[in-house]
C-alpha cells in the first residue's frame, strides 16, 4: 500500500513564498480533499509536487513510499507512482492523443502495450468516460472544450494507473453531466482501495460524488484547518472568509 | 532571428541569361547577407570548374517520357530567366538537360522518381525541365544524396488544367554545398503543390518560385528543414502575382539543434497591379532546440493593387514550449522523446500534406533519423 508523505513543505515562485510548510500524508485508499479560496497555494502544491520548473522547492520533503520525489525529474516522479489532473492541460499540436497515450502508457509500465492490448484499453476507458473514439485521431488537447480537457485528463488517469492522483481542480468549468461522467471516472479509480486521491477544489460541488475521507482547509499557503467530510458541509454554508481574515 | 521588412526592389531586380549581368557577390547585397559564401566552394564567383558529376537515375511513370538532351534543345530554359549569379552560372555552364514530359491528359499511375546523386569529385552545374502539358496530373521525387558541389535550376511548367506535385529532398552527405532554383510557371488553372524537405548538407540554398501566365492557378508551397549543429540551410521563396484570380499558400517549418545551425527563410511574395482577386497567404515557423542555433526569417509582401481576396504573412521562432515538455514528462515520458514528440508533431502537421503515402512515410522516417541523431 501506497504512502503519499508530504513534509513542511515551502514552495516559492520568482522568490515570493507561496507554501509556507505543508504537512499532510495521503495514504492508499484514502482521498483527501483539500478546499481554499482563489490564491491560497492550492495550485501550487499541485505543481510542485509534480514538478514544474516554476516553482522552486525551498524546504521540506515530499516522499512516495519513502522515496523523496523532490529529487527526481518530473517524468521519473510519473514513472514512480505519481499523476497530476492538470487544470489547464495544454494544446500541444501535432501530437496525436492516440500516440501520446501509448508513449505514456509505454514510458509508466516500462514496455510498449500490446497494440490490440491497449486499443482495447482505450476504447473501454473512452466509453466510459463519454469521450468521442475520433479523439484519439485528434491532437492532443487541441480544440477540445474544457470538459473535454478534463474527460481526457481522467481517462490517462485511469490508464496510467498511478499510486497517488493529485487532481487539480479537476471540477472548474464543468457543467452537472461532465462533472458526473468526471467523477464516476475518478470512482472507478479509487475503488480498487489501492490508490490514494488528492482532490483540490474550490468548490463543494464535485464532494456531493467524490466523497472525501479528510477535508483541510488552505489559506495563505498552507493547511489551517482539517477534518472529516462535514467540514466540507461547514465551508459550503460559511464560506471561505473566516480563513482569509485570519491569516491575513 | 526577428522580422525584417526590406524593399522588394533590391532582391528580385535583375534576370538574364548573361552571366556577366551579376556581379560576383560580396556577400554585402541584400539577397546574399545571410549565405556564408566562403562555404559556396566557388560556385558564386566562377572558380567552381565543372569537373564533377551528379549522376541522374529516373524511375519513370509509364504514361511519361524522359529524354537527356543539349543545350540547344528548344524546350531548355523557355520558363524562366535567372535571377541570380549562382542561377545564371549553373544556366551557362550545364552540359546535358534532363526533360521530363508528362502528356496531355495523362494521368501518372505512379510517382516519377529523379534520384539525383553526387560522386564527391568536384562541382557539377545541372538542369532539369518537367513539362507538364495541359490536364496532365503527375507527382515528381526529386531525391538528392551524395557528395556534392552541384548548382542547378528546375523549371516546372505546368500546363493548362494540369496538376503537379514535386516533393524535393536534400538528403545530402554532411560536406555537399548545393544551390538550386525551382521555377514554377503556371498556366491557365493549373495546380502545384511543392513539398521541400532539406536535412543533409554543409550549406543548401534552395529558392522555389512561382509565377502565372494565366488566372486560376494555385500554388501551395511547403517545406521542412531540420538543421543539426554548423549547417547553413536557406530556403528563398517567390511567388509573383502578376495574373489575376491566382492562389498561393507558402508554409515552411524548420527544427534547429546544435553550435552554429543556422536557418535562413526569406519569403516574398509580389501582387502587382493586375493580380487582381489573388489570395496569398505566406507562413515560416522555427523551433529551435538548443543553444547556439540562430534562425533568420523574413517574410515580404508587396500589394500593388487594392483589389485582393486575402494577403496575409506571418513569421515566428521560438523555443520548446515548457509546459508542453511539461505535460508530456508529468505523464511519465522522459525529456529526450517528449522533445521528440513535440518536434515531430510540429513538423510531422505538414508533412500529412504529402498525399502519397510511401512519399510522406519516406519523409517521416528521415525526420525520425534526424530526430534520434
Amino acid at each position: 500500500m501506497s504512502t503519499l508523505e508530504i513534509r513542511d513543505l515551502q514552495v516559492a515562485v520568482e522568490d515570493k513564498e507561496i507554501l509556507r510548510g505543508v504537512n499532510l500524508t495521503v495514504k492508499a485508499g484514502q482521498t483527501h480533499a483539500i478546499m481554499g479560496p482563489n490564491g491560497s497555494g492550492k495550485s501550487t502544491l499541485a505543481y510542485a509536487i509534480a514538478g514544474h520548473p516554476k516553482y522552486t522547492i525551498t524546504g521540506g520533503q515530499v516522499l512516495l513510499d519513502g522515496v523523496d520525489l523532490l529529487e527526481l525529474s518530473v517524468d521519473e516522479r510519473a514513472r514512480a507512482g505519481l499523476f497530476l489532473a492538470m487544470q489547464y492541460p495544454v494544446e500541444v499540436p501535432g501530437v496525436s492523443v492516440s500516440n501520446f497515450l501509448r508513449s505514456a502508457v509505454t514510458a509508466v509500465r516500462g514496455e510498449a502495450p500490446k497494440l490490440r492490448e491497449f486499443a482495447k484499453d482505450l476504447k473501454a476507458g473512452m466509453d466510459a468516460l463519454s469521450i468521442d473514439p475520433a479523439f484519439a485521431q485528434r491532437n492532443l488537447n487541441e480544440g477540445f472544450s474544457g470538459g473535454e480537457k478534463k474527460r481526457h485528463e481522467i481517462l490517462q488517469m485511469e490508464l496510467l494507473k498511478p499510486k497517488i492522483a493529485v487532481l487539480d481542480e479537476t471540477d472548474s468549468g464543468l457543467d452537472v453531466d461532465a462533472l458526473r461522467v468526471v467523477s464516476e471516472g475518478i470512482n472507478r479509480f479509487r475503488a480498487s482501495g489501492e490508490t490514494g486521491v488528492l482532490l483540490i477544489t474550490h468548490y463543494t460541488r464535485i464532494l456531493r460524488y467524490v466523497k472525501p475521507d479528510f477535508v483541510h482547509v488552505f489559506a495563505a499557503g498552507r493547511i489551517v484547518e482539517e477534518g472529516g467530510p462535514e467540514l466540507a458541509e461547514k465551508l459550503e454554508a460559511e464560506g471561505y472568509e473566516q480563513y482569509t481574515k485570519a491569516s491575513a | 532571428m526577428g522580422l525584417n521588412e526590406k524593399p522588394l526592389s533590391t532582391l528580385h531586380e535583375k534576370a538574364s541569361y548573361d552571366l556577366g549581368d551579376f556581379d560576383v557577390p560580396t556577400g554585402r547585397e541584400e539577397a546574399w547577407r545571410f549565405t556564408p559564401l566562403s562555404r559556396l566552394k566557388g560556385l558564386h564567383n566562377g572558380k567552381a570548374e565543372p569537373v564533377g558529376h551528379v549522376r541522374v537515375d529516373v524511375d519513370a511513370a509509364p504514361e511519361v517520357t524522359v529524354e537527356t538532351v543539349g543545350r540547344d534543345d528548344a524546350r531548355v530554359g523557355k520558363s524562366f530567366m535567372p535571377t541570380d549569379r549562382v542561377s545564371a552560372q549553373a544556366w551557362n555552364t550545364f552540359e546535358k538537360a534532363t526533360v521530363i514530359t508528362v502528356p496531355r491528359e495523362a494521368v501518372t499511375s505512379k510517382p516519377t522518381v529523379l534520384t539525383l546523386t553526387g560522386e564527391g569529385d568536384g562541382a557539377t552545374y545541372g538542369h532539369i525541365v518537367v513539362k507538364v502539358e495541359p490536364m496532365a496530373e503527375a507527382v515528381l521525387v526529386l531525391d538528392h544524396k551524395g557528395s556534392a558541389v552541384y548548382a542547378d535550376n528546375i523549371e516546372f511548367v505546368v500546363g493548362d488544367g494540369a496538376n503537379l506535385k514535386v516533393v524535393s529532398l536534400q538528403d545530402w552527405d554532411d560536406d555537399a554545398v548545393h544551390v538550386s532554383h525551382h521555377h514554377a510557371q503556371l498556366a491557365k488553372d493549373a495546380t502545384f503543390r511543392s513539398f521541400v524537405v532539406t536535412l543533409g548538407g554543409d550549406l543548401v540554398r534552395l529558392s522555389p518560385s512561382v509565377t502565372y501566365t494565366a488566372p486560376g492557378g494555385d500554388a501551395d508551397m511547403s517545406g521542412v528543414y531540420f538543421v543539426d549543429a554548423g549547417q547553413h540551410l536557406e530556403h528563398r521563396l517567390l511567388v509573383d502575382h502578376s495574373q489575376p484570380n491566382c492562389k498561393s499558400n507558402v508554409d515552411y517549418r524548420g527544427a534547429l539543434q546544435g553550435e552554429a545551425a543556422h536557418a535562413v527563410w526569406i519569403g516574398d511574395v509580389i501582387i502587382r497591379v493586375e493580380a487582381e482577386g489573388t489570395d496569398t497567404y505566406e507562413l515560416n515557423r522555427n523551433l529551435i532546440l538548443t543553444d547556439g542555433a540562430r534562425a533568420d526569417s523574413v517574410p515580404n509582401l508587396e500589394i500593388l493593387t487594392g483589389e485582393v481576396a486575402g494577403a496575409g504573412h506571418a513569421s515566428a521562432s521560438g523555443r520548446l514550449d515548457d509546459e508542453h515538455i511539461f505535460y508530456l514528462q508529468a505523464r511519465g515520458i522522459p525529456y529526450d522523446e517528449a522533445r521528440r514528440l513535440v518536434v515531430r508533431g510540429f513538423l510531422g502537421q505538414l508533412v500529412e500534406k504529402i498525399q502519397i503515402e510511401e512519399i510522406r512515410e519516406r519523409v517521416m522516417n528521415a525526420l525520425e533519423a534526424e530526430l534520434s541523431r
